[in-house]
């Protein structure tokens, strides 16, 4: 007889996200995805300037901060023609690798790690034997020392000791499959200590050009801040230092501490790369930080990963690269609150409707998916097939393409940890991708994206705005564009209809969204429901206890405030634009 | 499933003493020097009667560390990430020391009925109430739903205990962006929902994460007093200033010297922005002071014009963010500044109290006008007349126990860079005066 569970709220994610499940047996039978908010961005964006979109739809999300301003600006600019300097282009680039970086960071460590790592065990370890554990598994980082150990380890006591536990409150504690010795614990206990302070400090390259974080300034047609090395308000020598120094802390974290952590843990956990597998097609536009504006068959690619071009993989086979295509990109909403206009046809975004239309149970309730509608978020579709997109996706495509530092670093882990590329579609394999990706990323950042900016500038190139098409009287009487990036979560797309001046249309297809949505009108899972149910093998050992679908749901790093978007709340028609 | 820590195995610190070995009557010894150091303290200077030292060990013995609710209803978690960059009051130092955050989605261990339970279990004691986002009321609450209950459900739930709750962002101040119009899921702010207790709103897009930490410091370092407001409910430490007051750009404003465009010749001289857009002058916020992230940048530092992210409704005020503002002292500016000024700083001083053993404040705080709840009686019951402080008396007779007291209350911690005494966790004050006896 199949027992439901809940998991509502699903915790350590940005939003709000409610997991319903049937299980027996100690194992997963069905799972529903349920997005529990609705914001409405997109319609608030209708009817205003073009140029300010970007500071709206940058609050689509606070973590994804950056990525949705850069995705905003790029569809502007490639609605109205504006060409930002390449100075510019390369800022962008900057920020958003620095912020790849940090949420990749943040994101194993204080989001996912408690699903493998036993805090109060870490009360128990030897702190020199942490030490050794962490020589042990090669990890190099300057705080595995035994000063450092201890003095974590009294945190730790100190605690318990206390009889509050903060943040580790009900935490599943004594589930039988965690697995870490308390030694590893210590050092993983440590390095979540180190990383909340080094997320502090990179995330200042960001700052540098954007003036704050979370949610920096941008600017359509370039960046707001200026490069001039013979000024003092302006990016100059002094800035340029400070970044070279942040960039390297950042390399040094990912290479000796996070990367040998994921390794290690994910190792001890191996039968997870059997766990939580979800459909294996997977697409991307590139690597991190890939950005198109508009189709990359006709524009300019702003990528500093020119050799990994976009692509989508069917069914798991690594040997065709079928090429991307975005008119290819479909929403349904069949299992969501909202409606179409002609029914459930899968809708392309540049005809996206989104008109909510609330028929769940009324609030407080048990129990969502006894019905058809389940969910705010819709439920998108790639050429009609369900995609896993993320760090996961972009490892495989630059896999597949031969990207050789890609193709090293995947083939290195994997015979290390001895699994087949194949195994990267699992829960681990997940978790593992977003570390490999990082170290990518990093080595990128440093190794391209920062000496050319640097190189340019020594070359008198400081410029970082176009102005000629900054007066709305310099653009067409209607035009439109979209822009494809890819951001820490996945293939990240932000669609725009400029009439008179006006956004007349506006909508954003979001990595949460291709990942979490629920069933479409063929009743297939999103990738959320089929990880935990779709072969009926997940494990659920003690329903009380859910840690182990919470350990694959976190593979994922959900962010729900970006899964659901809606372009236009009253059904009304947008093509009338509010003066 | 809740875990059994070792060593504090009783829930409160007396039974925990009493388990140690510690005699009730060599605890009573300790209280009774508290009790010395009170009546020497501010709370007798307030007026407020000595307490005994029998009074202060029931009350004391029941001490733990300030549990705290830190919810995230409508909203984008870029506050509990600005939240994680500060660098004044560390999240670190938040989560592990400073208080007990036993219920906050993004960062807590527990999920699904376990995180229900913690909040259950929080709610049913003082606490204090951290509130990110907004709350949508339109379909029933449909728009947020969390644990299965609407926004509202949870804020008030967990609102009934709270000794003071802390409005954090632009959205759990006004509703933010999802609240501009047209607002489609009827977002409002935490002060439209909860009118009967003080809410000090910590203003921004996000705030600025010292300013969010420096607040919650604020209130365990002066003893659960609530920092001096202006009337928009805003700690005046953090926005007593317009941005325009404390531009290094102004001198080029008084000058003439404005940029015309971006990158032009006066962007990169670091001229002012108000000509593109610049909503400095109408903004109050300490971003020129503090900056962002380390004090490495700040928006109009990296050549951006302020968007006014901390003002009511500012993205339908201020929009096109990229439009001059038609005319400065034409705004009311100078009249807005006047009244924040003289007329009406005191308004909002509420005292709370965040312990167990401690008083809470149940009367509402009244903002924006004269009245407000009386103020902390440190060990005492006692309802006392409270008269509105003068601006610059923070400390003065009325506060209770003043920072620079030795009689801190146990487990207030001291605000981060101050010059009060070194902090006096609870099983540290007792183990300090008698000499034996630890809590673990």
């Amino acid at each position: 007889m199949a027992q439901r569970v809940v998991i509502d709220p699903l915790t350590r994610i940005e939003g709000h996200l409610r997991i319903e499940l049937e299980t027996g047996s100690k194992k997963i039978e069905k799972a529903w995805s349920e997005t529990t908010q609705f914001r409405g961005i997109e319609t608030i964006i209708a009817g205003r300037d073009p140029r300010d979109a970007w500071a709206f739809a940058q609050r689509i999300c606070g973590v994804c901060t950056s990525v949705h301003a850069v995705a905003s600006i790029v569809a502007v600019e490639n609605a109205i023609g504006s060409n930002p300097p390449e100075q510019a282009r390369l800022i962008r680039d900057m920020v958003m690798a620095s912020q790849n970086i940090q949420d990749h960071v943040i994101h194993f460590y204080h989001l996912h790690a408690l699903d493998w790592v036993n805090v109060p065990s870490a009360a128990t370890a030897d702190p020199q034997k942490a030490v050794d554990f962490a020589k042990a598994i090669g990890s190099t980082w300057k705080g595995n020392t035994l000063a450092r150990m201890t003095e974590v380890r009294d945190t730790v006591k100190g605690i318990l000791a206390s009889g509050q536990l903060s943040i580790f409150t009900g935490g599943y504690w004594d589930h039988p499959d965690y697995r870490l010795p308390p030694e590893a614990n210590l050092m993983a206990v440590a390095h979540y200590l180190d990383a909340l302070e080094f997320q502090r400090s990179m995330i200042r390259i960001a700052t540098v050009f954007g003036g704050k974080n979370p949610h920096p300034n941008f600017l359509v047609g370039g960046m707001a801040c200026t490069i001039d090395p013979s000024h003092s308000e302006s990016i100059n020598e002094v800035q340029l230092d400070q970044i070279k120094q942040w960039i390297a802390e950042s390399s040094e974290f990912v290479s000796a501490c996070y990367v040998p952590d994921a390794m290690a843990i994910m190792g001890v956990y191996k039968d997870y790369f059997d766990i939580g597998a979800a459909q294996p097609n997977y697409l991307a536009v590139g690597m991190a930080g890939a950005t198109y504006a508009g189709d990359p068959a006709s524009s300019r690619l702003t990528s500093p990963y020119n050799e990994v071009k976009p692509g989508a993989i069917y069914d798991g086979d690594l040997g065709t690269v079928h090429p991307f295509d975005p008119t290819k990109i479909a929403e349904w909403v069949s299992s969501a609150w909202y409606t179409y206009e002609e029914g459930d046809i899968g809708l392309t975004p540049d005809k996206g409707e989104t008109s909510p239309h609330y028929t769940g149970p009324k609030p407080p309730y048990e129990w969502l998916a006894d019905g058809k509608e389940y969910t705010w978020s819709k439920a998108p579709r790639y050429d009609g097939r369900v995609v896993q997109v993320g760090p996961v996706a972009r490892v495989i495509l630059g896999y597949a393409q031969g990207h050789p530092a890609t193709k090293k670093l995947v083939d290195d882990a994997c015979k290390k940890l001895g699994i087949r590329v194949a195994q990267l579609n699992s829960t681990a394999g997940r978790t593992l991708a977003r570390a490999l990706e990082c170290a990518l990323i990093a080595d990128i950042l440093s190794q391209n994206t920062f000496p050319t900016f640097v190189k340019n500038i020594v070359g008198g190139d400081i410029d970082v705005f176009d102005a000629s098409r900054w007066e709305p009287s310099s653009w067409p009487g209607q035009s439109s564009g979209f822009s494809l990036v890819e951001v820490p979560r996945g293939f990240l797309s932000h669609w725009v209809t400029i009439e008179k001046g006006k956004v007349a249309r506006y909508q954003a297809v979001v990595p949460t969204t291709w990942l979490g949505g629920g069933r479409d009108a063929d009743g297939k899972q999103g990738p959320y429901e089929e990880s935990l149910a779709g072969n009926g093998k997940h494990p659920l050992v003690d329903p009380a206890q859910p840690l182990e679908p919470l350990r694959t749901i976190h593979s994922f790093d959900p962010c729900m405030s970006c899964a659901v978007h809606v372009l236009d709340p009253d059904g009304s028609d947008l093509a009338v634009v509010a003066s | 499933m809740t875990y059994q820590p070792e060593g504090w195995q009783e829930p409160t610190l007396a039974a925990n003493l009493a388990r140690a070995g510690v005699k009730r009557r060599d605890f009573l010894a300790f209280c009774g020097s508290l009790a010395a150091v009170f009546a020497m303290g501010g709370t007798a200077a307030a007026g407020a009667p000595p307490a005994s030292a029998e009074e202060i060990a029931d009350k004391l013995g029941a001490v733990t560390k300030p549990n705290v609710v830190w919810l995230q209803l409508q909203e984008c978690t870029g506050c509990m990430e600005s939240t994680l960059r500060s660098g004044g009051t560390t999240v670190e130092e938040i989560v592990l020391s400073l208080l007990s955050v036993n219920y906050n989605e993004l960062v807590m261990a527990a999920a699904g009925d376990a995180a229900n339970k913690a909040l259950d279990d929080l709610n049913a004691q003082e606490h204090l109430l951290v509130v990110n986002g907004s709350v949508p009321v339109k379909e029933n609450g449909a728009y947020c739903v969390i644990g299965g209950k609407s926004a509202e459900q949870v804020l008030r739930e967990s609102a009934e205990n709270a000794v003071a709750i802390l409005a954090v962002g632009a959205c759990a101040v006004w509703g933010s962006v999802q609240a501009s119009n047209p607002n489609p899921t009827g977002a409002v702010g935490v002060d439209q929902i909860i009118k009967d207790k003080p809410v000090i709103n910590v203003s921004g897009c996000p705030p600025i994460g010292e300013v969010i930490t420096a607040t919650v410091a604020y209130v365990l370092g002066h003893n659960g007093a609530l920092p001096q407001t202006d009337a928009e409910g805003r700690p005046l430490f953090a926005y007593d200033q317009r941005i325009h007051d404390s531009c290094p750009r102004r001198p080029h404003f008084d000058a003439g010297q404005y940029v015309r465009t971006f990158d032009d010749t006066g962007a990169r001289s670091g001229w002012c922005l108000y000509e593109v857009g610049c909503k400095g002058p109408s903004t109050f916020s300490p971003c020129p002071i503090f900056q962002w992230n380390l004090h490495t940048s700040w928006p109009i530092g990296a050549g951006h014009p302020c968007i006014g992210c901390t003002e009511k409704h500012f993205f339908d005020r201020f929009t096109p963010f990229y439009r001059t503002l038609p005319d400065v002292t034409g705004l009311g500016i100078e009249s807005t500044a006047e009244k924040v000024g003289w007329g009406l700083v005191g308004a909002t001083v509420a005292g709370v109290g965040l312990h167990a053993g401690l008083t809470a404040v149940r009367q509402a705080g009244s903002r924006g006008s004269a009245a407000a709840a009386g103020p902390l009686q440190a060990f005492g019951d006692s309802e006392r007349e409270w008269k509105p402080q003068s601006p610059d008396a923070t400390d003065g007779d009325s506060a209770p126990a003043a920072t620079t007291s030795t009689g801190t209350l146990p487990g207030a911690a001291p605000t981060s860079g101050t010059d009060s005494t070194p902090p006096v966790a609870p099983p540290d004050a007792m183990t300090s005066g008698d000499g034996e006896g630890k809590a673990e």
